[in-house]
């Protein structure tokens, strides 16, 4: 896909002439927006073609683009304002980063679109939006060696300080609301205390955080959305007279930038190839089977699934499940019981806490991602046995997950397989967030690192996220599959997943798998890794502090402060664009943040609108806290690579020896923009 | 000579010692203090002494923690040593053969679930295993509906409710649900089964007392266990036993910091597929003040005129339920469940039931089904009464005519649960897995002739649970699903069927 036909970020968002010319250079505008270039505009065109209309093009869409700005700011959608805006060059021809025919002679005529053929197209880019340049691809890929550690940078201590500061605060003023409000304003702590011989329903101190904290920026969770969460989604407004207590809908809708959904590589559509398959399928088997899997929910479309999940995975069979928590929290229990060990990351999904703690067997935990903690707490459980009776432990499974929803940051398989080899255990890798979007072929950590899936017993994982679907799976070897589906809670008394569900995984994993419109599988997931590389570079470097590793779609900016939390996510729905922020507890107390989920369904131009955003919020808020260590540092110099980077700064230094200095990465926004695309295929730093 | 070169060389560092003491800045103060407080007396100077030192002792010994008390500690050899000589148990253990028989055995479902079903062995048999007691599988106006929901919302929402996950078509669901049951809230979860798992525990933690029928079903199991609270069972619809226990906890109590006290049961067993006695069990669970988690999960869209459960039927408002759990998925052939009740309750599971919080929200088009139905029930309560009717044709087919089973369950659910009569059990000394295998032979000699029935799974152990643990059991039963989509003839054929390979079964020649 070359061109951005009805893409307006393309042209509005780079505030800046310099930014303009980047464009120039990086990518095409392909634009046409005045009546000169319209003859042009009707071709279709590959990608790369250099034309050099593009250049007036963008002159006319710079004088334009002021005009479009004030507008479009109003709503992020493609809207066709005026007929000279709508006249875009499409190109159906699947032209790949790889692909060799380039340069190929424009061969098919295009006429302009009607109004309702144009508003299906910016439907459907509103959707997933259309690749901006070739060079926007990646390779999601562990580039060997030593499986690095994330940096863990921190903020000067004053803002430690502060956040604590800031929690004792609102801990000191709930208290004393409480007590006044207790004793004057009963009818509201009604259900909070005993009465009538009842006990309070809610304890207290469990919900005094609810009350007292959340309430507070319960405007920043659970806002309510309508349509597809695709590349943009749809708010629905609300406002609150009383405090967050009560909403209420004003009515109207905010189209907005979707940096919260799991979307990762953009199957949330409600038109295409998927869509069409869901259809058909709706149509043949209606949208439920009636039944669990246990007795007589499997249909056909069942087993086709499970095939190609275990196909997809490198596994010899699958089983499928309704709900993903649900997997989680009726396999563990069909695996382990007593005398049994699970040892956990300490930051897994509650729904391994849920599984873990259902089926009987001891827990230990780890620290987050340590393979020598892991190895420590090996050596001890297995020398010493279960407690008191020092019996052998019956199985030690390890649970661990491919890529944490919070942190961002992914396992460090090979050494924990390398541990696997030595201390026997076994190990359940529970991919939601990592299947589809990790690894040249999108099939999760294993791939990613170039490992076989043999060497990992369970692999377990969503299909609500990377699918755009719902539900989990479960895979393993055909023995140990074939006694879960007997064994296993969730598929004796769980509802089957409906055909629906099925034919939308069906579908997207075929065209992850490239089965299905060869390309387009290739293209998600390239995307997915540019998008996701290009964003966390430009954090990087605009001083932010990000946490994950750089391959990650997941991208956790600390905010520290709590009172940050709402500023920052109202400042960003102020530029429509939705992020997700959280708080303790399902982070740190001191570590709040903001979380955005790339997608392959996002521009490069969206990312721009975002670290536009970003730059700005970040400025006011105070929020670029990093020091350095954890990357967005200056760019090498020509002919220095990173290999070669220590020799060079000693050389710099002029003998000055010891530790490497770190300078605060505070880049101008121009120039992170401007040096973006072509950094992200190198090693970042 | 020697002792006293020691006592000299003992005040030399005596003085030294005292001379650094009053170099320290506030020596003297802390001597005079010393000295006056305690006006010189040695003894309890002594006793302030030592309470200092066992302080710093204790400040400086290392931790421990309370559950390694019987740590061994071992050298590095022998740790290694240890580690390659552990030989871990297989990750599963291997099946047994009634289990292969079971997955090997399993129906394949070729195209649509209805009632009548194409399996991939080729045949087409009458369905009475799915929960299609509407036929709503195959109902083209619900099809059509999803398909415009899917052209607008996709298929699904990608997010957990908490963060952009609750799309209007879960506020309205939940609404609808609400509205039609008569509750003042309603919260929908993606799946049922999970739903009443997460439910009990988001109110009833380490504890509280949760007092229980003997018969509920595995998830209200899932639920307790994993809430920590105190369990007590009461036998199964038993109420004198139940007010027996509900007395004995408030007496044992009455000592104690009052605690939340819940009381869970089901509207129609799933494993029995009998009615509770709603209007009894308030009347007990007001008496004692304890609190009703209902599961509906059977009962909602079953029982009542227009499908909205046993409060319906019963003729008691649903607001006396404190919460009321059911599904959308069985009778009402969409997707997910729910839990209805005060606004504080729902409000309260949003963030801290896990499977509402942690997990991704409904597909948008299951919700839309859900309220598509429920309002589909509304108007036509004619699709309950003609699954009534065929409900009595296959009962008069079965209880009264079989000598060997009985149904369980009340005359108003769709499921019928066939046990074996007791004498049967009884005087042929049938463990539980011996009626095991005979219910399946008889699922499987239905199935020859061309009617699919199942049966009611045992309940998963946990793994290595010793029997102690496992107690109640139920007995296994047959499982028949009614559908208003076979005509009375339908049902009488595949009664007839059900009784002559039960008849056969029983009689066989071993």
């Amino acid at each position: 896909m070359s061109c951005r036909p009805l893409n307006p970020f393309a042209s509005t968002c780079p505030p800046a002439p310099t930014t303009t010319n980047y464009n120039e250079k990086y990518e095409m505008p392909s634009r046409a927006s005045s009546p000169r270039v319209k003859k042009f505009a009707n071709f279709f065109s590959t990608s790369s073609k250099p034309r050099s209309e593009t250049q007036t093009a963008t002159a006319a869409l710079l004088a334009t683009g002021a005009a479009q700005h004030q507008s479009l700011l109003n709503s992020p959608s493609p809207q066709i304002s005026s007929p000279s805006l709508s006249l875009p060059t499409i190109s159906l021809s699947t032209a790949r980063a790889d692909s060799t025919n380039m340069d190929e002679p424009p061969t098919t005529l295009f006429q302009p679109p009607s109004p309702a053929e144009a508003r299906r197209i910016a439907k459907a880019h509103a959707q997933f939006g259309p690749l901006g340049h070739h060079t926007h691809r990646y390779t999601s890929r562990h580039q060997g060696g030593a499986f690095p550690e994330p940096m863990m940078d921190e903020p000067p201590y004053w803002y430690l300080l502060t956040t604590y500061l800031s929690y004792l605060i609102l801990i000191v003023f709930g208290h004393v609301r409480d007590y006044f409000g207790k004793r004057f304003r009963k009818q509201d702590y009604h259900h909070l205390q005993a009465h009538d011989g009842y006990a309070a329903l809610n304890s207290d101190f469990d919900n005094f955080y609810v009350r007292r904290l959340k309430l507070r920026i319960n405007d920043c969770f659970a806002r309510p959305v309508t349509g597809v969460p695709g590349r943009y989604i749809t708010l629905i407004d609300r406002k609150s007279d009383d405090h967050n207590l009560h909403f209420k809908f004003t009515g109207t809708t905010t189209e907005t930038l979707n940096m919260s959904s799991y979307n990762y590589l953009g199957f949330a559509q409600s038109e295409g190839p998927c869509a069409d398959y869901v259809e058909e399928n709706i149509k043949r088997y209606g949208l439920t089977v009636g039944s669990t899997r246990g007795d007589v929910g499997t249909s056909d479309l069942h087993l086709e699934v499970e095939e190609l999940i275990a196909r997809f995975v490198g596994k010899q069979s699958a089983m499928v499940f309704s709900m993903g928590f649900g997997t989680n929290a009726t396999a563990l229990p069909a695996l382990i019981g007593k005398g049994c060990l699970v040892i956990s990351d300490e930051l897994n999904h509650a729904s391994i806490r849920f599984g873990a703690r259902l089926s009987g067997a001891m827990i230990e935990m780890f620290k987050h991602n340590d393979v020598k903690d892991l190895e420590r707490l090996l050596r001890e459980v297995i020398s010493q046995g279960q407690p008191r009776t020092h019996r052998p432990w019956k199985r030690i499974l390890v649970v661990i997950e491919g890529l944490y929803s919070m942190e961002g940051s992914m396992c460090n398989l090979p050494g924990i397989i390398a541990l696997k080899k030595k201390y026997k255990f076994n190990l359940f890798v529970d991919e939601a967030h990592s299947i589809g979007a990790l690894g040249p072929k999108g099939k999760g950590v294993c791939d990613y690192f170039g490992v076989d899936p043999v060497e990992v017993d369970i692999l377990m994982g969503t299909l609500t996220k990377s699918f755009g679907a719902n539900g989990g799976y479960v895979a393993g070897d055909k023995a140990i599959i074939d006694k879960l589906r007997v064994s296993n809670a969730g598929s004796i008394y769980g509802e089957s997943p409906a055909p629906a569900v099925l034919a939308q995984i069906s579908a997207s994993l075929r065209i992850i798998a490239g089965e299905f419109i060869p390309g387009q599988g290739e293209e998600r997931l390239q995307r997915l890794a540019f998008n996701s590389r290009y964003l966390r570079l430009g954090l990087k470097r605009l001083g932010f502090i990000v946490y994950g590793h750089d391959d990650s779609p997941i991208i956790p900016v600390l905010l520290y402060n709590p009172a940050k939390m709402p500023a920052f996510s109202h400042e960003m729905l102020k530029r429509k664009i939705s992020v997700v922020v959280v708080g303790y507890p399902a982070t740190p107390l001191v570590s709040s943040r903001a979380r955005f989920c790339v997608s392959a369904a996002h521009t490069k131009d969206d990312l721009d609108r975002l670290l536009e955003a970003c730059d700005e919020i970040g400025n006011v808020l105070q929020i670029k806290f990093s020091s350095g260590i954890a990357g967005g540092a200056e760019p090498l110099p020509e002919g220095v690579t990173a290999e070669m980077e220590k020799e060079w700064k000693r050389a710099e230094k002029s003998g000055i020896q010891g530790e490497m200095d770190y300078q605060p990465p505070r880049w101008k926004l121009d120039d992170v923009l401007r040096r973006g695309v072509q950094d992200v295929k190198v090693p970042l730093r | 000579m020697d002792l006293q070169y020691a006592q000299n060389w003992l005040n030399d560092i005596l003085n030294e010692v005292s001379i650094q003491f009053q170099k320290v800045p506030g020596s003297a103060i802390f001597l005079r203090y010393v000295k006056s407080s305690y006006q010189n007396d040695p003894v309890r100077s002594a006793v302030e002494l030592f309470l200092v030192l066992f302080a710093i002792r204790y400040l400086l010994s290392p931790k421990y923690s309370t559950q390694k008390k019987s740590y061994v500690t071992l050298s590095d050899e022998e740790i290694d040593e240890l580690v390659d000589d552990w030989m871990p148990e297989p990750l599963v253990a291997p099946q047994t053969p009634f289990e292969e028989a079971e997955n090997e055995k399993r129906p394949v479902i070729v195209g649509p679930t209805g009632p009548k079903s194409k399996l991939s062995n080729g045949r087409t048999v009458t369905n009475l295993a799915s929960y299609n007691f509407y036929n709503l599988v195959a109902n083209e106006t619900l099809k059509e509906k999803a398909i415009q929901v899917l052209r607008t919302y996709g298929v699904g929402p990608c997010s957990p409710p908490g963060f952009y996950g609750t799309q209007d078509v879960h506020i309205k669901t939940e609404a609808d649900i609400a509205a039609h049951l008569g509750a003042s809230a309603c919260i929908v979860y993606a799946q049922a089964f999970s739903t009443i798992s997460s439910v009990i525990p988001a109110f009833s933690k380490r504890g509280d007392i949760i007092v229980a029928d003997r018969a509920v079903n595995y998830a209200i199991r899932r639920g307790i266990q994993i809430s920590r609270s105190t369990v007590r069972w009461y036998e199964h619809k038993d109420l004198e036993d139940m007010e027996r226990v509900l007395e004995k906890v408030v007496r044992e109590q009455r000592k104690k910091p009052l605690t939340r006290r819940f009381v869970v049961t089901e509207g129609l067993f799933e494993n029995v597929g009998d009615m509770l006695d709603l209007p009894k069990t308030i009347e007990l669970k007001l008496k004692y003040k304890f609190r009703l988690i209902l599961d509906e999960t059977w009962s909602f869209g079953v029982l009542g005129r227009t499908g909205r459960g046993i409060t319906e039927h019963q003729n008691v408002d649903a607001a006396e339920v404190d919460m009321i759990i059911g599904s959308l998925s069985g009778p009402l052939c969409a997707g997910g469940g729910f839990c209805a009740g005060s606004d504080e309750i729902v409000e309260h599971q949003r963030i801290s039931a896990a499977a509402y919080t942690f997990s991704a929200a409904l597909p948008a088009m299951l919700a839309t089904t859900a309220s598509e139905v429920l309002s589909m029930l509304q108007t036509n309560p004619e699709m309950i009464t003609s699954v009534r009717d065929n409900i009595k044709t296959m009962w008069a087919q079965l209880d009264p005519r079989s000598d060997w089973i009985r149904c369980t369950s009340s005359a108003e659910n769709p499921i019928m649960i066939l046990a074996l009569k007791m004498e049967v059990v009884l005087g042929r000394k049938l463990s539980i897995a011996d009626q095991e295998q005979l219910l399946q032979d008889i699922v499987d000699e239905t199935l020859a002739n061309g009617v699919m029935i199942t049966r009611v799974k045992s309940m998963p152990r946990a793994i290595n649970a010793t029997t102690k643990d496992i107690g109640w059991e139920l007995q296994p039963a047959l499982k028949v699903c009614i559908t208003s989509g076979l005509s009375r003839k339908e049902i009488e054929r595949a009664g007839i069927t059900i009784r002559h390979a039960v008849t056969k079964i029983m009689t066989r020649k071993r």
